[in-house]
């Protein structure tokens, strides 16, 4: 079994190594009619755009994708620098005319994605030509090692029931060499999917087949995101099913979200691409789907007939009706726990990673003012949004609702939620977007706090202020400061993961819903001391 | 405004100190030889496993005690000087109180056994102990064999431990069956296969003999009693039991038994001199309970119902019915009311029980012969409400009660199977009763007795 786990290992990290050294394979030259047609599609103004291009990248030379990048977009910054340059030379002369007239031949868009779309045309090599069995060294040799190195657990892990040995003693773990070598493997892969798609375009081929497969179209780096994300999710989620099969809780949770994510967030949407309708994901719901009230998409919606308008109202339905509504009855874990595809990461990849979330007060404090930053954000931002969708001005007190957009995009969409919210896993503890970014998961806290049947009831006096609670939990609650009381744990962080329940070596807590009174229940003494002295001290209170 | 002096930062004490500052100005000092901050002992085991790191054992963040004024000193107290109303410190320094507070809690049992103190040889109790076991058995190569003395709660954590990093065991149990003086029969069992399960060497009534050292004063092997077999190992294990660690006050003029004897109000023979926790002995014992209990819980009721005396509201130290809870590797065992062994079950009593008949999940439920009347439960592998079982026991309810609601007392986790037909059909059987299972209630569950 042990060899297995091991050459598991070593086939998986084979595949990693084959799947970051594609970055570096191919050759990327585009051909004449390519380029023409490109251009034509992109509708330039630009006079010089084309030829700037044609001598970068139109060659007979192989260029390998940085390479390839830098021309591109060198290739725009001339173009763009040369009216740049007209512009100063008219306004020096105070021909205003001619100087209005320049701005039309500018290029906009992020040079790396237009380089991405350029380089998607451009490449050859294996991962464009040998695409399958690229794809079977790279994804697949990564999926049946680690396969093959999590499957042998179910005998080596022994008997059902708790399994956290030496967590706390392994590199991968417990921020050692390991955590911090998948800290930086995570940061720079989402640096590099947010802000440098056209560097990774070798890996976006490996997965053109089966984009095709689904929506008909060749994939985007979203696709390639998307597919990886589903993949992650469903080998970590095996790895879930061993470690807590145990546990009927986390073993229904987990195929829950593992369902929402490939069917909700990755096939429907892309099958509605097939059939000409809006990418929508059904289950994200604003504000976590931040750009639902962008002008963008509203236009996009109300232009895609009667079912846009159906998923513009779902999409209201969802944030104002069904979410609370769920919420109050099961707690907000319905959607963090069992639904949402954040949480569905964080509860796959990230489990192994979760005694790491800080329980200290200051951080609850940081997590406290940082949330409800980001939920005060998104709610400034989406009035922006929709002022200027029914106004039709595009500035509001001065300040354009496109550049909001845009902070928040980069701050909070790319930054906060991906770089930081996953890359930081092995560092700060899984949930890190979760716990301190996800403006939904504020607002469900409210409700949840406020007004819910949703609560950890504590089992009287049977805790043993052990700890195990405390550590486990990925939403750095102090779980335990309530159990020794004998205090029922209601907080708006909380999402229901129960795992709180699970490493309870006491059995001391239990999620459940219930009758809202009762719910929180302040008990300075706890129970197994005589009636009389809690009568007293209730009275006293 | 007094002093407050406590001897023993562990549960008691430490609950003493938070409840006297709740109510009262006091100036409270907590004094501990073992390490500055309160950390939970119960929660040693899981540093050694790697499932916590040992800042994760304690409950309050470091500022939590300056913040609370409570004064924090450490040291060893050698002696007590009532008239004075001094305590002396090892190294000399006197400290003085008005009202002191003993809360030293207990130290393991060593019966005088040859070689007991060599090196390799420990308890599992005090941090210190941690770091022994870290010591001399950091892992399978350094240690590639130990022998655990000793069939208590600690000696199967201590087993459950050493396995954690692959170490071979062997636990030697004096009883017939692991535990059997606590545990009926039929749990007794399931722990022993369970043991088994876990590839530990479990010698059932085998007492330990002598620890023979190396050449270097290291241990080497011990010597089985019965047969006169030497088992090699490097590390021995002395887990039979705990007593109160009071040797310090032999001098003090404080009564003492096995512990620190203490009327209801937990008060010494001397004024202002109080005891607390597992070092604290009832002249008489309490209901069934023992008059010393060294459990979590006992030790932080006493130290919220000494905070209410000290703080002027003279209370009796009344714990209510007893019930308890332990894990066994990975099986938890959880228990209401009274429930005894077959050796010192009463003749009145008598038992309902359970089992699984794949899974080691199982219940013991006592109850009067006469009268029906339920008296305690143990579960295994079920998760029970400890307020339900709380309420019936004041209630006096019957059995019959108790299996009919079953369903309000449990607290397993959601989606879990539950089996209250199945027991309460086993019930009927056996008893010719028709009772019916009820659905599960939320207004019975907050009802109050
Ligand atoms: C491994 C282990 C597991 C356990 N598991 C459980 C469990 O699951 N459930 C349960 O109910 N109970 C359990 N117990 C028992 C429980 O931990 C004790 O009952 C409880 O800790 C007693 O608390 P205490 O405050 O009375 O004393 P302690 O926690 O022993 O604290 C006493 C403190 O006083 C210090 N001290 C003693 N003498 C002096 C002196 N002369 N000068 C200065 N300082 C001194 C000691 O160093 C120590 O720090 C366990 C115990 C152990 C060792
Ligand atoms: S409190 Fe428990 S259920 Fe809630 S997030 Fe933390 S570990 Fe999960
Ligand atoms: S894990 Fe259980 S026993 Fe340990 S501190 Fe938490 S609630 Fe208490």
């Amino acid at each position: 079994m042990k060899v297995i786990k091991q050459s598991g290992l070593i086939i998986f990290l084979l595949g990693l190594t084959i799947f970051v050294g594609t970055i570096f394979t191919g050759s990327f030259n585009l051909n004449q009619s390519d380029l023409d047609t490109f251009i034509k599609e992109k509708n330039y103004k630009s006079t010089v755009i084309k030829s700037n291009l044609e001598k970068a990248i139109v060659t007979s030379e192989d260029l390998n994708i940085f390479q390839f990048s830098k021309r591109v977009i060198k290739a725009y910054e001339s173009s763009n620098l040369y009216y740049d340059n007209l512009i100063q030379k008219y306004n020096k002369e105070k021909k205003w005319k001619e100087k209005g007239k320049q701005y039309q031949y500018k290029i906009g868009g992020k040079p790396h994605s237009l380089s991405f779309i350029l380089a998607k045309k451009a490449g050859k090599g294996w991962a464009a030509e040998n695409t399958t069995l690229m794809w079977f060294l790279t994804f697949g040799l990564g999926i049946i090692g680690a396969l093959l190195f999590i499957v042998p657990d179910v005998v080596l892990l022994g008997k059902p029931g708790i399994k956290n040995d030496g967590i706390f003693l392994d590199a991968a773990t417990n921020r050692g060499w390991i955590g911090w070598f998948a800290f930086v493997f995570l940061v720079t892969f989402y640096i590099l999917l947010y802000f440098y798609p056209d560097l990774i375009v070798n890996w976006v081929f490996l997965v053109d087949p089966i984009s095709a497969s689904i929506s008909g179209n060749p994939a985007s780096q979203w696709f390639l995101y998307g597919f990886l994300y589903c993949t992650v999710m469903t080998v970590m989620a095996v790895r879930m099913y061993i470690k807590y099969r145990d546990n009927k809780y986390q073993i229904l949770r987990t195929t829950s979200v593992l369902f929402f994510q490939i069917v909700f967030a990755f096939l429907i949407p892309e099958i509605l691409v097939r059939f000409e309708k809006p990418w929508y994901d059904f289950k994200n719901a604003f504000p976590l789907d931040y750009d639902f009230f962008f002008r963008w998409n509203l236009d996009e919606l109300l232009s895609s007939g009667g079912f846009g308008l159906f998923i513009l109202v779902w999409g209201v339905v969802l944030t104002v009706v069904v979410v609370p509504v769920m919420v109050y009855f099961f707690g907000k874990r319905w959607y963090c726990s069992w639904v949402c595809g954040c949480g569905g990461l964080a509860e796959t990849l990230g489990d192994p990673y979760r005694q790491l979330s800080s329980k200290t007060l200051l951080s609850w404090k940081f997590e406290r003012i940082i949330i409800h930053s980001v939920l005060i954000f998104v709610l400034v931002m989406t009035g922006f949004a929709l002022y200027t969708f029914f106004s039709g001005a595009n500035q509001v007190i001065g300040i354009k609702t496109q550049t909001i957009q845009d902070i928040y995009g980069f701050l909070i969409g790319s930054i906060f939620a991906g770089v930081i919210g996953t890359g930081f896993y092995p560092i700060f503890g899984n949930r890190v977007w979760c716990r301190f970014g996800c403006p939904l998961a504020a607002y469900l806290g409210f409700i949840q706090r406020f007004k819910s049947k949703f609560r950890i009831t504590t089992n009287g006096g049977q805790c043993i202020s052990c700890g195990n609670c405390s550590t486990y939990c990925e939403q750095g609650i102090d779980v335990r400061a309530y159990a020794q009381k004998g205090e029922n744990i209601v907080r708006s962080s909380c999402v229901g993961c129960g795992v709180c329940s699970a490493v309870c070596p006491r059995g001391v807590l239990k999620l459940e819903n219930g009758p809202e009174d009762g719910r929180i229940n302040p008990t300075e003494i706890l129970l197994g001391n005589d009636v009389d002295l809690m009568n007293f001290v209730n009275q006293k209170q | 405004m007094e002093h407050i002096v406590i001897i023993g930062n562990g549960i008691s004490g430490v609950t003493a100190a938070r409840h006297i500052r709740k109510n009262s100005n006091n100036k409270i000092t907590i004094v501990s030889a073992e390490s500055k901050y309160f950390f939970s002992r119960t929660a040693l085991m899981y540093v050694y496993m790697g499932h916590m790191k040992f800042e994760h054992t304690q409950p309050y963040e470091n500022w939590f005690w300056e913040k609370n004024n409570i004064l924090l000193k450490q040291g060893f107290v050698s002696n007590i000087l009532p008239h004075k109303k001094q305590l002396e410190f090892r190294n000399g320094e006197i400290l003085s109180f008005d009202k002191l507070i003993i809360a030293t809690g207990s130290k393991p049992n060593k019966f005088g056994w040859p070689g007991q103190d060599l090196d390799g040889v420990m308890g599992m109790y005090h941090k210190q102990d941690l770091e022994k076991l870290e010591k001399y058995a950091p892992d399978n190569k350094a240690c590639n064999s130990a022998v655990i003395v000793g069939g208590g709660l600690i000696g199967i954590e201590l087993a459950e431990m050493l396995r954690s990093r692959k170490i071979p065991v062997t636990f030697l149990v004096r009883e017939n069956s692991f535990w059997n003086g606590v545990l009926p029969a039929q749990e007794s069992e399931m722990i022993n296969n369970h043991i088994k399960e876990h590839h530990i060497d479990l010698r059932l009534n085998t007492n330990l003999k002598e620890i023979k050292s190396d050449e270097n004063g290291r241990v080497k092997s011990v010597i089985i009693e019965e047969t006169g077999e030497e088992i090699f190992c490097n590390v021995v294990g002395l887990t039979a039991g705990v007593t109160p660690n009071i040797d310090f006050l032999k001098e003090s003029g404080i009564e003492l038994g096995r512990g620190v004897k203490v009327n209801r109000f937990l008060e010494t023979n001397i004024k202002d001199i109080y005891a607390i926790g597992d070092c604290a002995e009832q002249h008489k014992a309490i209901g069934q309970r023992r008059n010393i209990e060294a459990v979590w819980y006992t030790g932080r009721m006493m130290g919220e119902t000494l905070a209410q005396t000290i703080c002027g509201n003279k209370t009796e130290y009344k714990p209510g019915h007893w019930f308890n809870s332990a894990k066994f590797l990975d099986i938890e065992y959880q228990t209401y009311g009274w429930v005894f062994s077959e050796i010192g079950k009463k003749e009145n009593e008598t038992y309902f029980q359970w089992q699984h008949p794949k899974e080691q999940k199982c219940i013991t439920i006592s109850f009067d012969k006469n009268t029906n009347q339920f008296l305690g439960i143990n579960t295994f592998g079920i998760r029970m409400r400890h307020d339900i079982f709380n309420k019936w026991l004041t209630e006096n309810q019957t059995i019959e009660h108790v299996l009919e609601h079953l369903a309000d007392a449990n607290f397993d986790p959601e989606f879990y199977k539950l089996y209250e037909s199945e027991i309460v059909e086993k019930f009927n059987k056996e008893n010719n009763t028709s009772i019916q299972t009820k659905k599960k209630s939320w207004k019975r569950i907050f009802s109050k007795a």
